[in-house]
């Protein structure tokens, strides 16, 4: 893992033209109100994620942003200019990448990237130059020459993701960049995209139903039904939700009960065993175990997740609308191999 | 940290335009030689049409003055040749749709006109190379080449193959799902090919023919086609009224310029809906 998982001191970079501004963005379709009044700001070199289940807005507002989408009310701009009145602006100055694989299998990485490269206008005595940088980026280098048809599905992705860093944008669009990627390649899909924002400097825009992913962005927004309903650090979204916790179970709950609140703890009974609410449960264990008095026979600590969270937020889990609907994405993603 | 936001927009102008059709042009190119069944599979039905509908009709229609209906047909299968793989390359952003690359070059701050130039350009390149594959044959079926006729029969290649390339962009601009691609295979191709002249002389047909024959702007790429190579073969009088050449509309025996002034216009008008088509898709 890079180092740069905790969220970055955004302190002082106050008085920079945010990277994206987006203000009471509005998307309708027909009946259907997609975005409902979105506001937010993210400032350059930031890892921003918007989280929600399928359906809750996020390729919509994504797609409104990237000037693919014209917003029914509500402006927003990205890198300084106007996604309505000044698209072609925008455009050139974010890479995106989407849902769906956008690459000629065709064509070599290298081919893809070159393609890529004269479409955003790099000058011709740089576009060997950041084909080479952006690769290693990604650690593709040693497949330059291949076929992209010779890919896996996460080399794939991880070149689409340095096809996007190419022409150095100021800002870089994932929308839902692991769907149907194994964990492990998840997780160097992740470090490829700290590693841009380490060295490019670049800001990230993501969007996700994972969990577990938006720990590593550094502020989230959570949106359910085309709305924001909570926008954080993960650190305090998860504090809003509660504590830590450790449920200990022991010969004897009723005097590990009294134990435990002679030492000022918040400590509930719990069937079974007992619920102490701490600071930070991994290292409270030790300390608990000690001071109960009677033996202990299971000790589990718990720390608020993100799933916790959206939980809290919106009454129900992420995950639970989109199991049926990831199948058939898979599925083309297979189909798009057999070509 | 730097962040290079406030770069100008890169690439923009006619230069830049020009660069992106040329990289367009360069896929074509790159995806047409890397795909060797695709070259040996589009010239298996001219193929099949020039030897076994060569041989087949040629003893139904005989031969005069020592000419016969190979060497008739010989430059309608060419041209067929030209129109099928023109085609096949415009139709291919159907697949470019389907396997998303078509995005990454809608997305991009280009012009629509610049990718359907450099696409317009990519597919009459491929199509004139697949069509001067063809002349290879022309001594097996007894047709004469010299060198200013395989210099004409190119350029006049590429005029034919701008313009259904042009064409075929504009419907595959059109076009949401691959299914409907065999359809309009089916339903446009085998037709204008059919009804174009390039199996077939048009002189002497029913009114009802004559009349989509005259309608069918392919009709006016093929019959310059066919004067050029028949005018570098020894053809007497008897062989000329066998098998004519020229295309009437109204009475008015069309010259050379005016045929190719008609696919000129029939290529400019759809390379203007091609770039409509684009601008107006997703």
């Amino acid at each position: 893992m890079v180092e740069t998982l905790s969220p970055r001191d955004l302190s002082g970079s106050a008085s920079q033209v945010p990277a994206i501004e987006a203000e009471h963005l509005v998307k309708c379709f027909g009946e259907l109100t997609a975005v409902n009044d979105v506001s937010f700001s993210v400032l350059p070199g930031e890892i921003f994620a918007f989280l929600g289940p399928n359906g809750a807005g996020k390729s919509t507002t994504i797609n409104m942003l990237c000037t693919l989408a014209r917003p029914t009310r509500g402006r927003a701009r990205v890198a300084g200019h106007d996604v309505a009145s000044d698209a072609r602006s925008v455009r050139s100055r974010i890479g995106l990448v989407f849902q769906e694989q956008t690459l000629d299998e065709q064509l070599t990485a290298e081919e893809n990237l070159r393609f890529h490269a004269v479409l955003y206008g790099v000058p011709h005595d740089e576009v060997n130059g950041r084909i080479t940088r952006v690769l290693d980026l990604v650690a593709l280098s040693p497949r330059r020459r291949d076929l992209v048809s010779t890919f896996s599905g996460g080399m794939a992705r991880r070149l689409e993701i340095a096809r996007g860093m190419l022409h150095t944008p100021a800002v870089l669009f994932l929308d839902e960049p692991t769907i149907g990627l194994d964990p492990q390649t998840r997780a160097l899909m992740w470090e490829d995209v700290l590693r841009m924002r380490a060295e490019e400097g670049v800001t990230i825009f993501v969007t996700s139903h994972y969990m577990d992913e938006a720990e590593y962005a550094d502020r989230i927004a959570i949106i359910d039904h085309g709305q924001i309903i909570a926008l954080d650090t993960p650190a305090n979204l998860k504090a809003a939700v509660g504590m830590d916790t450790v449920v200990l179970e022991t010969a004897d709950d009723e005097a590990a009960l009294r134990a435990l609140r002679r030492l000022g703890l918040r400590v509930e009974a719990t069937n079974p065993g007992v619920t102490a609410f701490v600071e930070d449960a991994d290292a409270a264990v030790s300390h608990l175990v000690g001071a109960v008095g009677v033996a202990v026979r299971t000790v589990r600590a718990h720390r608020p997740t993100l799933d916790d969270v959206f939980l809290h937020f919106t009454g129900r889990e992420i995950r639970e609308d989109h199991v049926e609907s990831q199948v058939p994405m898979m599925m083309r993603a297979r189909g798009a191999r057999r070509r | 940290m730097t962040t290079i936001q406030e770069a100008p927009v890169r690439g923009a102008g006619l230069a830049g335009d020009l660069r992106v059709a040329g990289m367009v042009w360069t896929r074509e190119l790159i995806r047409y030689t890397r795909n060797r069944t695709r070259i040996v599979s589009g010239l298996m039905q001219p193929v099949l049409f020039l030897f076994v509908l060569g041989y087949g009709m040629g003893s139904l229609v005989g031969t005069s003055g020592g000419f016969n209906f190979r060497q008739f047909v010989f430059p309608g299968v060419v041209a067929m040749t030209v129109v099928m793989t023109a085609m096949f390359s415009a139709i291919s952003i159907v697949w470019d749709r389907e396997f998303g690359f078509l995005r990454e070059m809608l997305i991009a701050p280009v012009s629509r006109a610049a990718l359907v130039l450099g696409k317009t350009a990519g597919g009459a390149t491929v199509a004139a190379a697949q069509g001067a594959i063809m002349l290879v044959l022309a001594p097996l079926v007894g047709v004469r080449l010299t060198v200013l006729l395989v210099a004409e029969v190119i350029a006049l290649e590429l005029v034919m193959a701008v313009a259904v390339t042009a064409f075929g962009v504009f419907v595959a601009s059109r076009i949401q799902k691959m299914e409907a691609f065999q359809v309009v295979m089916q339903m446009l191709m085998m037709p204008m090919l059919f009804l174009s002249g390039a199996l077939f002389p048009l002189n002497n047909l029913p009114g009802w023919l004559t009349v989509i024959t005259r309608v069918n702007p392919l009709t006016y790429a093929v019959d310059p086609l066919r004067k050029v190579v028949f005018a570098a073969q020894n053809m007497n009088t008897a062989a000329r009224a066998r098998f004519p050449t020229g295309v009437s509309v109204f009475g008015y025996r069309m010259p050379t310029p005016a045929e190719l002034g008609v696919v000129a216009v029939f290529a400019g008008v759809f390379f203007l809906l091609a770039i409509w088509g684009l601008a107006t898709t997703e």
